[in-house]
């Protein structure tokens, strides 16, 4: 399984998003922005960072970027495309998820361990947890505040849209606790936290972002 | 949800052309981006609290944004303007846009 991981300049994770790729066992797959070739990849990958240094909106450049085009075309067809923390804010800036991403409520760089309480079982990137599950790993963000109209943050809940809720303190003022969400097809999924820094026990606080690149991998095969 | 663009039209007469820089056949176009009123806006808020300690105690509050200059060949299309203001200056989900014309 291919696993494409997009490199922007200023992303600041993609060689630990590659890391988690290979150790859930699949091939991690570098994809430059600037290219028009997704490599025949099967998911992808849009690590953390800051993205064209965060000028305009966090991910507003990086979402206009030429591949992110065909990521945008394929997304719609089904490729399984996962955002963490700036490639969350890209996903909302390029439209394939709802909502927004503004500067924290208390207006700091929060970095800590962040319990999550998984909402939805059955996207792409989270048939390897349980609904009602709490996981625990990094969150890091300064512009992490997920914010939408209320009317739209009601249709979200009501079509099961949000994947992940902050448990045990909201880092970043977050509408509704909201950690992460999904595309009306499960395929795409957005969260500020970042799985990839918890995939193994020497270097995160837990394990439980493995979960994500496994789910994926089997995503893949069933497609 | 649709961003609110307002558009404000101006004869600029001895303004824009006779301001310093700017060329003959160039026109100025000044788009200010603003957080739609239901969004809270932390910055402005930090802001405030800077006013409130200097001893500014009339200032009721403050709203940050972005103020964008662009200088286009020719007359403006305003279509144009309205589209890049839109999908690229602002964010509608969260932004408001007011975008200022300067003709001859």
């Amino acid at each position: 399984m291919r696993i494409g991981v997009l490199t922007f300049p200023g992303s600041l994770d993609d060689v630990d998003a590659a890391r988690a790729v290979r150790l859930a066992g699949g091939e991690p797959v570098a994809l430059w922005h600037a290219d028009h070739d997704l490599k025949d990849v099967d998911a992808v990958v849009l690590p953390g960072g800051f993205s064209y240094g965060d000028y305009l909106r966090a991910g507003a450049i990086a979402a206009r970027a030429p591949l992110m085009q065909d990521v945008v075309d394929r997304a719609k067809q089904g490729l399984p495309v996962l955002g963490i923390c700036n490639g969350f804010q890209v996903l909302c800036e390029a439209g394939l998820l709802p909502g927004a991403l503004t500067r924290n409520s208390h207006l700091h760089f929060r970095n800590r361990d962040q319990v999550l309480q998984v909402e939805r079982a059955d996207t792409a990137w989270t048939t390897d947890y349980s609904e009602g599950q709490r996981i625990v790993i990094p969150v890091k963000n300064g512009e992490g505040r997920y914010v939408a109209a209320d009317a739209d943050l009601d249709r979200l809940e009501g079509e099961g849209r949000v994947v992940f809720r902050y448990v045990d303190g909201n880092p970043n003022g977050s509408s509704r606790d909201i950690a992460g969400v999904t595309s009306e097809d499960g395929r795409v999924v957005g969260l500020m936290p970042h799985p990839e820094h918890a995939v193994e026990d020497l270097t995160g606080p837990s394990t439980d972002g493995l979960g994500f690149f496994t789910s994926v991998l089997k995503a893949v095969v069933a497609a | 949800m649709a961003t609110s663009v307002q558009i404000s039209r101006e004869t600029s007469g001895a303004g824009a052309k006779t301001r310093p820089g700017t060329l003959v056949g160039v026109s100025r176009v000044v788009v200010d981006v603003v957080l739609k009123p239901e969004i809270s806006d932390p910055q402005g808020q930090a802001v405030l609290g800077a006013l409130g300690r200097l001893g500014h105690d009339s200032i009721r509050s403050v709203r940050q944004g972005k103020h964008f200059v662009l200088e286009v060949d020719g007359t403006p299309d305003e279509a144009e303007l309205k589209q890049i203001a839109e999908t690229l200056l602002a964010n509608p989900v969260i932004e408001d846009v007011e975008l200022h014309l300067t003709t001859d």
